[in-house]
């Protein structure tokens, strides 16, 4: 099975190039504009796009998207819209798209019908920050059948051992996350993440892995790519959208991107 | 219903429900707590010295009270017995589970407990337990909770505790539990996650209903020494389920009793603005674990509105899940109003005034000693005192108005 995200992050890393992943909330602020914001970051540098599915009981958000992801939901945003903006962005650009959600509003669309509707609209797979492999044997099957990425996490405290099953069971890559915590800019990307990667290394020779969580400046892209397959960015962008638009939100990609390409 | 061993049921499912659905940076926590849970089950000496906690502090065994003057009001002939969770110290059933995880918080070397609380009950009993072990404490509480429950505020905060007011989402219960699962992610180093409920990814429903279940251990035992039969029917309040699961769990396989749990109905049954999750919820995940919940069909979790800010919660344990779906427990709706004019009924005939979360149950029981035969018998569980609520039964029967018009 050939994962389109595993095929361009192993493409621009064997052309000594770097990964950035660019995290947008669907329906943020509405969902056109967030249709051109995702485009504008894919346009501008993001290599992999995760879009977020805007939830009520985020728990592994920091304040930044909680803030973001709740104009969404209060403008109105409805999980079917998801499958709009993939469709409206993946007509435009050829990055691969991943929906990063919480596992609630799956279980109610059904897994099945989650598959089937985000493959139609041309999604590569799915991020679950509280789906973790031992309760996901129907998405196992089911991302199987309609060959789709899924990204399970790998963290500082998971044991060798479930840090093999991440690796195993992930496709497209691992969500290293970098530090004991929720998603928001850090000054320092914890030393905890080289020894998250080192983890996923020792685990798997072949799983792409790329680190998340409070990355939000240039010097970290490059500082994590400099040992991973790619770096992970969210809130970053959010606050560049919500200071500034989508002219602030390009200009950020640029600045993230930049020294990633030769 | 078929004759099953029920009470030997533990997690981490029950039937459909339960699990751990939470993010793998708390995988290794889970793991510990539960290690360290079934190490401390196994060992005679941690149920020998929570057993003395209980004895010399918390004030166990509670008291059974025959409730003769409320039971007139409860139809022909139906004898009522409250479990008097209410002595407790703290002045809930809450304390049982709080003393069983500080002492587990010991044995995992951690310093810091973090806690939520809707009604404060549960925060004031983690302030408590933390002062009496020396462990740092902070509580999360829906700032909408900080102003109905001022009184426990200050209780909180006089015991050594910090209290953090949340301002996201609906700002009660259910988002005090967001912004301590975030907490917990981020020291789960040296914090445990003192959570006050059956909810939760396991080990906690099983852990904690097996904390509470001195409830209805001792419930049983006294009702058969002091009175001679178990009592036809039980009746507790549901928000989270814990001293409801604390008093059922005992007699989960003596199929003759009958059990009842009471959620807030907040308006009235088939009203908009209720916390009625197993009457009006599906099964789907919230907080860790599959579940009943009140959700839109995107699956997001709805607000729930009751005027008792401990059934305030859109979820619900996943033993309850279960029980709902085996038949086992009849649960049924209760409205605000319903609840008041229970707690008064109490006050008045007995001189206990009851939590406005128990005030659910009791209001249940006025209704189903109607319905049951005569001579029939309800061991309820009286789980707080109402002392917290002063300030909302005094506005909702006007009696703080008439305090100040007696001043002025």
């Amino acid at each position: 099975m050939t994962s389109k995200t595993s095929a361009t992050l192993k493409a621009n890393k064997a052309a000594g190039d770097g990964n950035l992943i660019g995290y947008f909330p669907a329906g943020y602020p509405t969902l056109e504009g967030s249709i051109e914001a995702s485009i504008a970051m894919c346009q501008n540098g993001v290599d992999v796009l995760e879009l977020g599915v805007p939830y009520s009981d985020p728990v592994m958000d920091g304040i930044v998207i909680q803030e973001a992801t709740m104009v969404a939901l209060n403008n109105g945003f409805k999980l079917k819209q998801t499958f709009d903006a993939v469709r409206a962005i993946t007509a435009k650009v050829n990055t691969p798209v991943l929906v990063m959600t919480y596992w609630n509003p799956v279980l109610q669309y059904g897994i099945e019908n989650f598959a089937r509707d985000l493959v139609a609209a041309g999604g590569a797979g799915l991020i679950t920050p509280d789906l973790i492999p031992d309760e996901a044997k129907e998405w196992l099957e089911i991302s199987d059948k309609y060959e789709l990425d899924r990204v399970f996490l790998g963290t500082p405290s998971s044991s060798p051992e479930r840090m093999k099953t991440a690796c195993d069971l992930s496709r497209g890559f691992v969500y290293a996350v970098s530090t004991m915590g929720i998603t928001g800019a850090r000054d320092e990307v914890d030393a905890n993440a080289r020894k998250v990667v080192a983890k996923v290394r020792e685990a798997s020779s072949t799983a792409n892995t790329a680190v998340g969580i409070g990355i939000s400046t240039a010097d970290q892209v490059v500082e994590v790519n400099s040992y991973s397959d790619g770096a992970i960015v969210g809130s970053a962008f959010v606050r560049a959208y919500s200071e500034g638009g989508v002219e602030a939100l390009k200009a950020k990609t640029i600045e993230l991107s930049a020294r990633l390409k030769k | 219903m078929s004759e099953q061993n029920l009470r030997s049921h533990v997690g981490p499912y029950f039937g459909e429900f339960g699990g751990r659905f939470v993010p793998e940076s708390l995988i290794a926590a889970l793991d510990e707590l539960e290690a360290t849970y079934n190490t401390a089950k196994a060992d005679p000496s941690f149920a020998a010295e929570l057993a003395e906690l209980h004895r010399t502090y918390t004030g166990r065994p509670s008291i059974i009270t025959e409730a003769k003057r409320f039971a007139e009001h409860c139809g022909n002939d139906v004898r009522v017995f409250l479990k008097r969770e209410d002595l407790n110290h703290t002045g809930s059933h809450k304390i049982n589970n709080v003393i069983g995880q500080a002492l587990l918080t010991k044995r995992m070397g951690k310093t810091r407990i973090i806690a939520e609380t809707g009604a404060g009950q549960h925060g004031v009993a983690s302030a408590t337990a933390a002062a009496l072990f020396g462990l740092e404490c902070v509580v999360y509480m829906g700032e909408v909770d900080t102003e109905r429950q001022a009184l426990n505020v200050a209780r909180m905060k006089l015991l050594g505790a910090e209290v953090i007011p949340v301002t996201t989402g609906s700002k009660t219960l259910k988002d005090a539990i967001n912004e301590a699962l975030r907490d917990w992610v981020a020291n789960v180093e040296n914090t445990h996650y003192l959570l006050g409920t059956v909810a939760g990814p396991h080990p906690f429903p099983t852990m904690v209903r097996d904390f509470h279940s001195v409830i209805g251990t001792e419930a049983r035992q006294q009702m058969l020494d002091e009175f001679g039969f178990l009592p036809t029917a039980l009746a507790a309040c549901v928000g989270g389920g814990s001293n409801a699961i604390g008093l059922f769990h005992a007699f989960l396989d003596d199929s003759d009793v009958k059990m009842f749990g009471f959620e807030a109905a907040g308006d009235g049954m088939g009203t908009p603005r209720h916390a009625a999750t197993l009457n009006y919820g599906r099964p789907g995940v919230l907080h860790g674990a599959r579940s009943y919940m009140l959700q839109d069909e995107d699956g997001q979790t709805m607000e729930s509105h009751s005027i008792s800010a401990g059934l305030d919660y859109p979820g619900v344990g996943p033993e309850h899940s279960w029980l709902k779906d085996l038949g086992r427990v009849e649960y049924r709706g209760i409205s605000d109003a319903e609840a008041m004019d229970a707690l008064r009924l109490l006050s008045r005939t007995e001189g206990i005034i009851p939590a406005i979360e128990t005030a659910h149950a009791l209001a249940g029981v006025i209704k189903l000693g109607k319905e049951l035969p005569a001579g029939s018998s309800i061991l309820v569980n009286l789980s707080g005192r109402g002392d917290k609520d002063m300030e909302t039964a005094g506005k909702y029967f006007g009696l703080l108005d008439a305090a100040k018009e007696a001043q002025a």
